[in-house]
This record gives structure tokens, C-alpha cells and sequence, in this order.
């Protein structure tokens, strides 16, 4: 691995800006910094964001278990449980449907000229995630830590090969969106 | 060079390109792409400026310290590349008002502002309970096969479906 790469500060900065430079050209390239496309997804007509959701899961769980198997990679899966995870993720799913953006899609909405992303969107999501940092104190040893998961993935929570997961989660997906272009969606 | 300019690629393109680019991430800088602690991060960095350093003995500051880092450039560099990409196809507008919202709530900003706030709201504060965001819950963490990734994201789904059916299939 490219460890002094990773260690060294001023090139990491420039990566992330580098990387983002690029992630944000294909969001807006792929439609998803439009509030129309992202709630037209939520609506259930417009399936563009869980497409480029899935391709790029699909397509980065490929190379990344194989970059792994190469030694050249390691993964850094986040930890979770039913308290974090599902709670969180619902009252995200709320503040996903009420804004019409996601913290990433919202930067590319503003790289697109939307001043209700900007004066709006943006403001809201700072200090939400202050409140959430005011809160932390009362919250993790609560509802956080209920019903935390033991194994971060599912290769080590049904303790097989992590291919024996990778290429089925890999054919699932893409009969899923096979199945939503010959539906027409 | 007419890819550049054009208006909208397949999301199966953007989706690939966005896989592929997450292998370079992992590689040359070892990190998941994500957006969300960045947010936090720059919460923190505002409550500093009026609270000085005091801010950064709080639990959760300490765990996601207020300063700028590889994920914090990411995020200025989404903004860069959506800027770059939308003046290449002529797509970059000022605007308030989406029009799916507009056809629905009407055309005034300030109603569109303060939901977008409210909104904003829910969603930072739900993203950092759940500990990531349709990026680093929704893409990275479902191709690294993580468990609380795959259970946070349809769980997005699930509340975000549900929401924006009430605002715009019962308010709307």
C-alpha cells in the first residue's frame, strides 16, 4: 500500500479536492444535482439516482475486494447498529425528501448555480449537524449503541469468502436494473 | 470532445465512473468517499469562531475535529466539478425555485428557503446519527458489503419515499 502517500498531508488535500473536482462533474453530468431528478426518484418515476447508485456500487465492490485480495487496498467499513443505523437513516430519509438533495448531490446543486441549495440547504445541514454534535454526549451511550452489529460486513457476519458474497450482490444488482429498463423505468 | 459539453451522460456511465473513481480513492489516499463529516466539521469550525477553542473539548469534535481535511477539499471539489461541468453544457443558471416544487408550493423562494432549511436540518442531523450519507453510507459503504451501510441506505429510501409522497401526493 501507498502508505506514504496516505501519510502525507498537503498531497491528500490536493486528492480530495481532486477527487471531489471529479465526483462533482459526474453528478451534474448524471442529473442528480437537480432537486426534480432526486425527488422524482423518491416519488418512484425516475429511477436515475438509485441507477448510478447501484452501477457505482456494483462496479466499486469489483475492484476494491480485488485491489484487497491484491494488497493493495484495505477496506474501512463504518460501524453500526439498529440504534444508528436505521433510526438515523430514517430521519435522513425525512430531511432527504423535505430538502430534495443529499449532503454530496446538495454541493453539486450549488456547483450548478441553486441558491435554495446554497442560502438554504446548506445552512440547515450545518447546524443540523451541530444540534446532532450538541446531542452526542446523551445519545451514544443510548439509542446509538442498541443493537450493535458484532461483524462490520456481511463476508465476516456469514463467515465465507467475501467473493462468495461479492458476485451475487453483483448479479443481483444488475438484474435489478435490467428488470427497471425492461419495465421501461 | 462533445461528452463534455453534453447536457446529461447515462447514469450508468456516471455510476461506473464513480465506482472506478472510488478504487483510486482507496488506493492513493485510503478513505471511502463520504461528504457528510465534512458538514460537521465546518459546524464546528463556525461554533469556534463565537465559542473559541472550548468547542473542541465536546465529545463529538473530538472524535471529528473541526479542521479541514481530505473529505472537507472533497466537498469543495463536488461544488469545482458541478460548476465546470454545468458552464462546459451551458446548464448553469441562478435560480431559487425547482420547478417540480414551484408547479406544486408556487413560485416564491422564501417559502422554498425555509423548507430547504428545515429539510437541511433533518438531514445533517440524521446523516451524523447514522454515521454517513447517501455517499458514504449509500455508495461506498454498500460496495464494501457493511452491514449498518446497507440497512442506513434503505432506510433512506424508506423515509425519504414515504416523506416525499406526503408532501407532494397529500400537501402538495
Amino acid at each position: 500500500m501507498l502508505t506514504k502517500l496516505h501519510t502525507n498531508k498537503g498531497s491528500q488535500l490536493v486528492l480530495g479536492l481532486a477527487t471531489g473536482f471529479v465526483f462533482g462533474f459526474l453528478l451534474e453530468k448524471g442529473g442528480v444535482a437537480r432537486y426534480d431528478v432526486i425527488i422524482g426518484q423518491l416519488l418512484l418515476y425516475d429511477f436515475t439516482v438509485l441507477k448510478i447508485m447501484l452501477s457505482a456500487a456494483a462496479t466499486g465492490m469489483l475492484g476494491v475486494y480485488l485491489l484487497r485480495g491484491l494488497g493493495l487496498a484495505q477496506l474501512h467499513p463504518k460501524p453500526g447498529s439498529w440504534g444508528a443505523s436505521a433510526v438515523g437513516g430514517l430521519i435522513f430519509g425525512l430531511g432527504f425528501a423535505t430538502l430534495g438533495y443529499c449532503p454530496g448531490t446538495i454541493s453539486a446543486a450549488v456547483g450548478q448555480g441553486w441558491l435554495d441549495a446554497l442560502v438554504g440547504g446548506l445552512a440547515g445541514i450545518i447546524l443540523g449537524a451541530g444540534i446532532f454534535a450538541a446531542l452526542y454526549p446523551r445519545l451514544k451511550p443510548g439509542i446509538l449503541s442498541k443493537g450493535e452489529f458484532k461483524n462490520r460486513t456481511y463476508p465476516e457476519l456469514f463467515k465465507v469468502n467475501p467473493w462468495a458474497v461479492v458476485i451475487p450482490a453483483v448479479a443481483i444488482i444488475a438484474a435489478f436494473l435490467y428488470w427497471l429498463e425492461s419495465r421501461g423505468l | 470532445m462533445d461528452w463534455l459539453t453534453m447536457g446529461r451522460w447515462s447514469p450508468y456511465a456516471v455510476g461506473i465512473g464513480i465506482g472506478i473513481l472510488s478504487w483510486l480513492t482507496f488506493v492513493l489516499s485510503d478513505k471511502p468517499i463520504g461528504c457528510s463529516a465534512a458538514f460537521a466539521r465546518t459546524s464546528g469550525m463556525i461554533e469556534r469562531l463565537f465559542r473559541g477553542n472550548k468547542v473542541l473539548q465536546k465529545a463529538y469534535y473530538r472524535e471529528f475535529p473541526p479542521r479541514v481535511d481530505w473529505e472537507w477539499m472533497l466537498v469543495v471539489g463536488i461544488i469545482l466539478g458541478s460548476f465546470t461541468s454545468a458552464k462546459l453544457s451551458g446548464q448553469f443558471k441562478l435560480d431559487w425555485v425547482p420547478s417540480l416544487w414551484a408547479a406544486s408550493f408556487g413560485p416564491q423562494p422564501v417559502t422554498r428557503v425555509v423548507v430547504a432549511l428545515l429539510g437541511g436540518v433533518l438531514l445533517g442531523f440524521g446523516a451524523r446519527w447514522a454515521g454517513g450519507c447517501t455517499s458514504g453510507h449509500g455508495i461506498s459503504g454498500t460496495l464494501q458489503l457493511a452491514v449498518s451501510s446497507w440497512l442506513a441506505a434503505i432506510c433512506f429510501f424508506i423515509g425519504g419515499i414515504a416523506a416525499a409522497f406526503f408532501i407532494f401526493r397529500v400537501l402538495g
